[in-house]
C-alpha cells in the first residue's frame, strides 16, 4: 500500500508540485517572519548587553528621559563622580553626557537615518560593558579628543557619505547657533555589533558639556565598573548610598531588562503583525491543498473502487491518501523553511534600507522555527486532505465495474443548512460584540468574521451561482460559443469552482475589510483636522520628536506672523487605581488658548503656575475633578503636584494632561518644542509668510511647515503607507490563491481531455479553446473577488461600527474595490496561460483516444 | 463433463442467490434489474451468465460478489449470508474469499505486473505463497513480463495479469465480468483457456458474465437471464446451442420492445 502511495506521488509530480508550492510559500513566509523576528531580537540583545556597564548612576524615577527622547536638567558633578570612583566596590566610574535632540545631516544636507531610529549623542570616554570589554570599538581613525572633533558609527558615516577627515554637519539644541560643523576623526561601533539603525555621535567631553549642558562641568549619568568579586547588586547599593539627591544607582542587569522590555514591545508588534499575514497565507494554502486532493480523489475514483473491490478497507484507502499528503507536506515544509531563511535575509535587507541593521549571522533557523514549520505544514496539509481522503474511501467498490460512475456527492441541502446556521451564529457573535458583551468588541466581531469567512467558503457553490450565471451570459454574448462553454464549465462543478474561488475570497475579504478601516480612518482624520486645525500653519517633525526652541523664537520675528503657540510634550506617570500609569502631558503657552477653543465641560480653561486641565478621558481614569490635586512624575525623577482647574472634551490638539510650559521647566525638562501653531496677521501674504517660515527651518529638512491641506495629506499619506504595506503582505495570500486557480484549471483540463479532443474534432480552433479556458479562469477569479469584497465590506463596516468612538466617519473605498476587481480579472487571465497552452497543444486524436 | 482433480469440490455450493430483487430509481422511473433470482453456483464449476443487454446479468454478479447490495432477497457466498454484513466484513470477505476479473482489466497503472498481481495480498497484509504465485504466473505465461507496467503490455497480457491477480489469493470463487469484452479473438482464447484450466487443474470456481457465445462455450454451465429473471439453462453447452438460445431471447426482447 505504501508503495502504491509513493508511486501515485511520483506519477502526479506536476500536479502535486503546484499544491506543494502552496505549502512552500505559506511555511516560507512563516519561517521567514520567525527567523527575522529572532534575528531582530538577537541584534537588539547583543547591542543592549554589549553597551551596558556593570552599574549605572542616573536620575531617579519611573521614566528615563533618555528613553523618552526628552532632555532633563538634573546633573551630577565631577566631584560626585570622584566620590563614586573612590568607593572600594567601584573599580572605575566614568561620567557620561547623554545628548538629546541633536540631528546628524548627511553630505547632501538630508537627515541621516531618515525617520527611523534616534540619534544618540554622547561624550567619548572608555567604558567597559558587563562582559569586561570596551563598549565601543573603533573601525577606522580615532576617538574625538578635542572640541570640533567627532566620531560616528560606521553605517551612519557611510549613509551620510562621510569619510574620515570630512566636515560633518549637525543640528544641536544648544543656545545660539543650532547648526554646527565638526571634523570626522574616526568611525566606531558598539561591541555587540551594529547599531540597529541608530545614529551614534561621539564628541569630546568638554564640547558635549558645552552643547548639551550649557557649558556646566557636569554629567547626566555615570557608568560604573565593579571591582573584582563585587556583584552588580553590591555595586548598585554602594553607589546609591553616595549619589546626590535625585539620582539612583542601578545594576546593569536592570538597565538591560528595562531596555529589552521597551524594545520587546515594539518587536512583538512587528512580529505579531507579520505572523498574522503568514497565517492568512497558510489558511489560503489549506484551501488549495483541499482542492487539489479533492480533484485528485475524484480522478482516481476508479482506482479507489478497484482497491475496495480487491479488499482494501475504507481505512486503508483513507490512509493511502493521507500518507500522500504527509509526504507532500514534509517536502513542502522543508522547501518552505529554506525559502523562509532566504526571505528573512531579504526582509533584513529591506529593513537595512530603513536604517535597521541586522547582522546576517543571527538570521538562522532555530530548532523552534524548524519545529513550528514542520508541525504547521504537516498539520495543515493533513487536515486539508482529510475530507477528500474520506471521500475517496466512500467510493463504492462497484464503481470499478462501471464506466459512468462519479463520486456520489451529497446534495447541497445539508451544506446550505449548516452554512445558514453558521451564518446566524456569526451574526449573533458580531451583534454580541456591538451591543457590549464583556471583553473587547473586536474579539467578538473577529470570531464572527472568521465564521463568516468559513461559511462563505462552504456556501461558495451556492452563493456563487448568480455570479457564475452572470459570467456565463456575459461571456456567451461577448465571446460566442467559447464563452458560453467557459461559463458552463465554471458552473459544471460548483464545489470545485467554489473552493478554488474561496482561496482568493479570503485574501480579498481581508484586503477589503482593511480598506474600509483605512478609508474610514482617513475620513475621520480629515474631519478631525477640519474641526481642530485652527492655526494657519503647523510646524512639526513627522516623528513628533522635539526640536530646538530657537526655531520658534525665530519664527516669532517673521514678518506677518501674528501668534506662535509653543507646545512641548513629554511622557509622565500618574497614579491610577494605586498603580503608576504612563500618560502624556502637554506643556502649552497662553497663545495656545488664543488659537484653539477647547470645549470646557467643567471648571475653567485659565491655567497658571502649577495648575492643569484634564481631558474627559483622563479625568475619568484619574477620578479627578476641578479642585483636586494630582501628582505628576516627570522624566528625571521630579514629581510635581498640580491642581486640576478644568476638564475639556477630548481634543487632538493637546495632551490628556495639559499644563503651562513652566511646569515642565520646574520639573527639570529641557526646553524644546514638539509643535508650533502659527497664525498670520490679517492682510498678510500667506504664501510669503510660509516661505519665510520655511527658510527658518531650512537647515533641518524633516521639520516642516504645513497648512491644513498639507497636514491632511501628511496624515492620509501615513495611513496609506501602512495600507500599502498591508496590501503588499496580503499579496502573498493572493498569489497562493492564483496558484490554486492554475492548479484547478490544469487538473480540469486533464480531466476533460476527451471532451476537449471532441470539441477540437468538431472544429473549435486552438485560439477559441484558449479563450474558453481563460474565461473559465476569469469566472473563478471574479467569483472569488466578488464574494471576498462583499464579505470584506460587511466585516469592515461592522468593525468600524465597533470602533466608532475613534473612527467617527464611515467611508467605503469603492474606487479601490474597482481596482481589486480589475486586478482579479488580470490574475484570472494570467492563471489560465499555462493550462490553456497545454490544452491547445493536445493532439485531437490522442485526446479522443484517451480513456 | 471434464475430469476434476479435486472431485469432492464439485459437491458444495460456492455461492447462491435466493429470490434476489434489485431495483433502481423510484416510482415511475423504477427499474427492476433483478426480479426474484434464485440460483446455486456449484464449487469447481465454470458457470457463464448470459442474457441480452439490460437483462440484469451484471447486477446479479455485483450482488453475488458483495459489490452491491440487493433490494431484497439473500445472497450467500461460501456459506456466509451477505445481507447482515457490515462494510468492514464485506471488505474482508471480498479480500479473502472473492476474486475479480474486469472487462477493462483495471490494473493500477503505476504498479508493475507483479505488484498488481500481489496487490490483494498486500492489502490484506498477507505474505504471498511463493510456490502458488509461481504456479499461477506460469499458468498465465507472464513470467517474462512481471517487471512491466500495464502501459507496456498488450490487452491480452493485461487481462492475464488481472486473472492472475484474481487467483493469487486463492479465493473460493472468481467473478469475471465480460473478461474478453475488450480483447481480440486470439487474446480471448488465451484468457478463456486459462480460466478453463484454473477450474480443471486448480479446482477453482469461476462465474463469468458474457454475451459472447464463443466465450460461454468454454464453460460447464450457462444460465440465461432476461428481464431480471432466469429463463433457461444449458449444461456442457456448445456454441450453436448457445447462439440459438440467445437469438431466441433477443427476438423476444425485440418483440417486447416493439409491442
Amino acid at each position: 500500500m505504501l508503495r502504491l502511495t509513493w508511486r501515485n506521488l511520483l506519477a502526479r509530480k506536476v500536479r502535486l508540485l503546484m499544491s506543494t508550492l502552496a505549502i512552500v510559500l505559506g511555511i516560507g513566509f512563516l519561517a521567514g517572519v520567525m527567523t527575522f523576528s529572532t534575528g531582530l531580537n538577537a541584534t537588539f540583545d547583543n547591542i543592549v548587553k554589549g553597551s551596558t556597564s556593570d552599574g549605572l548612576v542616573r536620575p531617579a524615577g519611573d521614566i528615563q528621559g533618555a528613553n523618552a527622547g526628552v532632555g532633563t536638567t538634573q546633573v551630577i558633578t565631577p566631584e560626585d563622580v570622584e566620590a563614586l570612583d573612590a568607593l572600594p566596590e567601584v573599580e572605575d566610574a566614568v561620567g557620561s553626557v547623554d545628548g538629546i535632540g541633536s540631528f546628524l545631516l548627511g553630505e547632501d544636507g538630508k537627515l541621516v537615518g531618515g525617520q527611523g531610529a534616534p540619534t544618540l549623542a554622547f561624550n567619548y570616554a572608555p567604558t567597559e560593558n558587563m562582559a569586561g570589554e570596551q563598549i565601543l570599538e573603533l573601525t577606522a581613525g580615532g576617538w574625538p579628543s578635542e572640541p570640533g572633533e567627532i566620531t560616528l558609527d560606521t553605517s551612519s558615516a557611510e549613509r551620510g557619505s562621510y569619510a574620515v577627515g570630512d566636515e560633518v554637519t549637525m543640528i544641536v539644541p544648544s543656545v545660539g547657533e543650532t547648526r554646527r560643523t565638526f571634523t570626522l576623526v574616526g568611525t566606531a561601533d558598539f561591541n555587540g555589533g551594529g547599531t540597529a539603525g541608530a545614529t551614534l555621535v561621539l564628541l569630546d567631553t568638554a564640547e558635549a558639556q558645552e552643547i548639551f549642558l550649557d557649558g556646566q562641568d557636569a554629567f547626566t549619568s555615570v557608568a560604573l565598573t565593579a571591582a573584582d568579586g563585587v556583584s552588580q547588586a553590591e555595586l548598585a547599593a554602594a553607589a546609591d548610598a553616595v549619589v546626590p539627591e535625585g539620582f539612583a544607582g542601578v545594576t546593569g542587569d536592570e538597565v538591560v531588562e528595562e531596555t529589552q522590555d521597551q524594545i520587546g514591545q515594539f518587536l512583538d508588534v512587528i512580529s505579531i503583525f507579520l505572523t498574522t499575514f503568514a497565517v492568512i497565507a497558510i489558511v489560503v494554502g489549506a484551501f488549495i491543498i483541499f482542492n487539489t486532493f479533492s480533484i485528485l480523489v475524484s480522478q482516481r475514483v476508479r482506482e479507489s473502487a478497484l482497491l475496495r473491490a480487491l479488499g482494501a478497507s475504507k481505512r486503508q484507502v483513507t490512509r493511502s491518501v493521507l500518507i500522500e499528503a504527509f509526504l507532500m507536506s514534509v517536502v513542502g515544509a522543508t522547501l518552505g523553511l529554506l525559502l523562509g531563511l532566504g526571505l528573512s535575509r531579504a526582509l533584513a535587507g529591506l529593513f537595512r534600507t530603513f536604517g535597521l541593521d541586522i547582522a546576517g549571522e543571527v538570521l538562522t533557523l532555530t530548532p523552534f522555527t524548524i519545529a513550528a514549520g514542520y508541525v504547521t505544514g504537516i498539520l495543515v496539509t493533513m487536515v486539508a486532505a482529510f475530507v477528500p481522503a474520506r471521500r475517496a474511501a466512500k467510493v463504492p467498490p462497484v464503481a470499478a465495474m462501471r464506466d459512468d460512475l462519479v463520486v456520489q456527492e451529497k446534495g447541497m441541502g445539508r451544506r446550505l443548512l449548516l452554512g445558514s446556521i453558521a451564518l446566524v451564529v456569526g451574526v449573533a457573535l458580531a451583534a454580541a460584540g456591538l451591543t457590549g458583551a464583556p471583553g473587547t468588541d473586536a474579539i467578538w466581531i473577529g470570531a464572527g468574521a472568521v465564521i463568516w469567512v468559513i461559511t462563505t467558503a462552504v456556501l461558495a457553490p451556492v452563493l456563487g451561482k448568480p455570479v457564475l450565471l452572470a459570467c456565463r451570459s456575459v461571456f456567451g454574448r461577448v465571446f460566442g460559443t467559447a464563452g458560453r462553454l467557459a461559463g458552463e464549465n465554471a458552473l459544471r462543478n460548483p464545489r470545485r469552482t467554489g473552493a478554488t474561488a474561496s482561496a482568493l475570497m479570503i485574501g480579498l475579504a481581508v484586503v477589503s475589510a482593511v480598506g474600509v478601516l483605512a478609508s474610514s480612518l482617513s475620513a475621520t482624520n480629515d474631519k478631525v483636522v477640519d474641526d481642530a486645525f485652527r492655526s494657519d500653519f503647523l510646524v512639526q517633525m513627522p516623528t513628533f520628536q522635539g526640536f530646538p526652541a530657537q526655531y520658534g523664537d525665530r519664527m516669532e520675528d517673521v514678518d506677518g506672523v501674528d501668534l506662535v503657540s509653543r507646545q512641548q510634550g513629554t511622557p509622565v506617570s500618574v497614579e491610577v487605581d494605586g498603580r503608576s500609569d504612563q500618560s502624556f502631558a502637554a506643556g502649552v503657552d497662553p497663545a495656545y488658548f488664543e488659537i484653539y477653543d477647547l470645549t470646557i465641560v467643567e471648571g475653567t480653561e485659565e491655567i497658571t503656575g502649577r495648575q492643569a486641565l484634564l481631558s474627559e478621558g483622563r479625568a475619568a481614569d484619574l477620578g479627578a475633578r476641578p479642585g483636586d490635586t494630582i501628582d505628576v512624575s516627570f522624566p528625571g525623577g521630579e514629581t510635581i503636584p498640580v491642581e486640576v482647574v478644568g476638564v475639556f472634551e477630548d481634543s487632538p490638539t493637546t495632551g490628556g494632561i495639559t499644563v503651562p510650559l513652566s511646569v515642565l521647566e520646574d520639573a527639570g525638562i529641557k526646553r524644546s518644542d514638539s509643535s508650533l501653531s502659527i497664525t498670520v496677521e490679517d492682510g498678510a501674504d500667506r504664501a510669503a509668510v510660509k516661505q519665510d517660515l520655511e527658510d527658518v527651518v531650512e537647515e533641518l529638512p524633516i521639520l516642516s511647515v504645513q497648512d491644513k491641506v498639507e497636514f491632511k495629506e501628511l496624515i492620509s499619506g501615513q495611513v496609506n503607507q501602512l495600507l500599502y504595506v498591508i496590501y503588499g503582505l496580503l499579496a502573498l495570500a493572493v498569489i497562493i490563491a492564483v496558484i490554486g486557480i492554475v492548479n484547478t484549471l490544469g487538473l480540469s483540463v486533464l480531466e476533460r481531455t476527451r471532451e476537449i479532443g471532441l470539441l477540437r474534432a468538431v472544429g473549435l480552433s486552438r485560439r477559441r479553446l484558449r479563450t474558453m479556458i481563460t474565461l473559465e479562469s476569469v469566472a473563478i477569479a471574479l467569483l472569488g473577488a466578488v464574494l471576498g469584497m462583499v464579505l470584506g465590506l460587511v466585516i469592515g463596516v461592522v468593525l468600524r461600527q465597533s470602533l466608532k468612538d475613534d473612527l467617527t466617519e464611515l467611508s467605503l473605498p469603492l474606487d479601490n474595490l474597482l481596482v481589486f476587481l480589475v486586478v482579479a480579472v488580470i490574475f484570472g487571465v494570467l492563471a489560465a496561460i499555462v493550462p490553456a497552452i497545454r490544452a491547445s497543444r493536445m493532439k485531437v486524436l490522442d485526446a479522443i483516444a484517451t480513456e | 463433463m471434464t475430469e476434476h482433480t479435486l472431485g469432492e469440490a464439485t459437491q458444495g455450493v460456492a455461492a447462491s442467490a435466493h429470490d434476489l430483487v434489485k431495483t433502481y430509481g423510484k416510482g415511475e422511473a423504477e427499474v427492476r434489474a433483478l426480479d426474484g433470482v434464485t440460483i446455486d453456483l456449484m464449487q469447481g464449476e465454470f458457470t457463464a451468465v448470459m442474457g441480452p443487454s439490460g437483462s440484469g446479468k451484471s447486477t446479479l454478479m455485483h450482488c453475488l460478489a458483495a459489490l452491491d447490495t440487493p433490494t431484497s432477497g439473500e445472497a450467500v457466498v461460501d456459506g456466509t449470508s451477505l445481507g447482515k454484513l457490515k462494510d468492514k466484513d464485506l471488505t474482508t470477505l471480498r479480500r479473502e474469499r472473492v476474486g475479480f476479473v474486469f472487462q477493462s482489466f483495471n490494473l493500477v497503472p503505476t504498479l508493475t505486473a507483479e505488484e498488481n498481481i500481489l496487490l490483494p495480498l498486500n492489502l490484506a497484509g498477507r505474505k504471498p505463497d511463493r510456490a502458488w504465485f509461481d504456479q499461477v504466473v506460469d499458468a498465465v505465461g507472464l513470467r517474462p513480463r512481471l517487471g512491466h507496467r500495464p502501459s507496456e503490455m498488450s490487452g491480452g497480457q493485461q487481462q492475464r495479469v488481472a486473472c492472475a491477480r484474481a487467483l493469487v489469493s486463492q479465493p473460493r470463487i472468481v467473478f469475471a465480468d465480460e473478461p474478453t469484452g475488450n480483447l481480440d479473438s486470439t487474446s480471448s482464447a488465451e484468457v478463456l483457456g486459462f480460466l478453463r484450466r484454473s477450474v480443471d487443474e486448480f479446482g477453482q470456481t469461476v462465474v463469468m458474465v458474457t454475451h459472447d457465445p464463443v466465450a460461454a462455450s468454454y464453460t460447464d454451465r450457462v444460465v440465461f437471464l432476461a428481464d431480471g429473471r432466469i429463463v433457461d439453462e444449458l449444461r456442457n453447452p456448445d456454441r450453436d446451442q448457445i447462439l440459438e438460445k440467445m437469438v431466441g431471447l433477443q427476438d423476444a426482447a425485440a418483440a417486447k420492445a416493439a409491442g
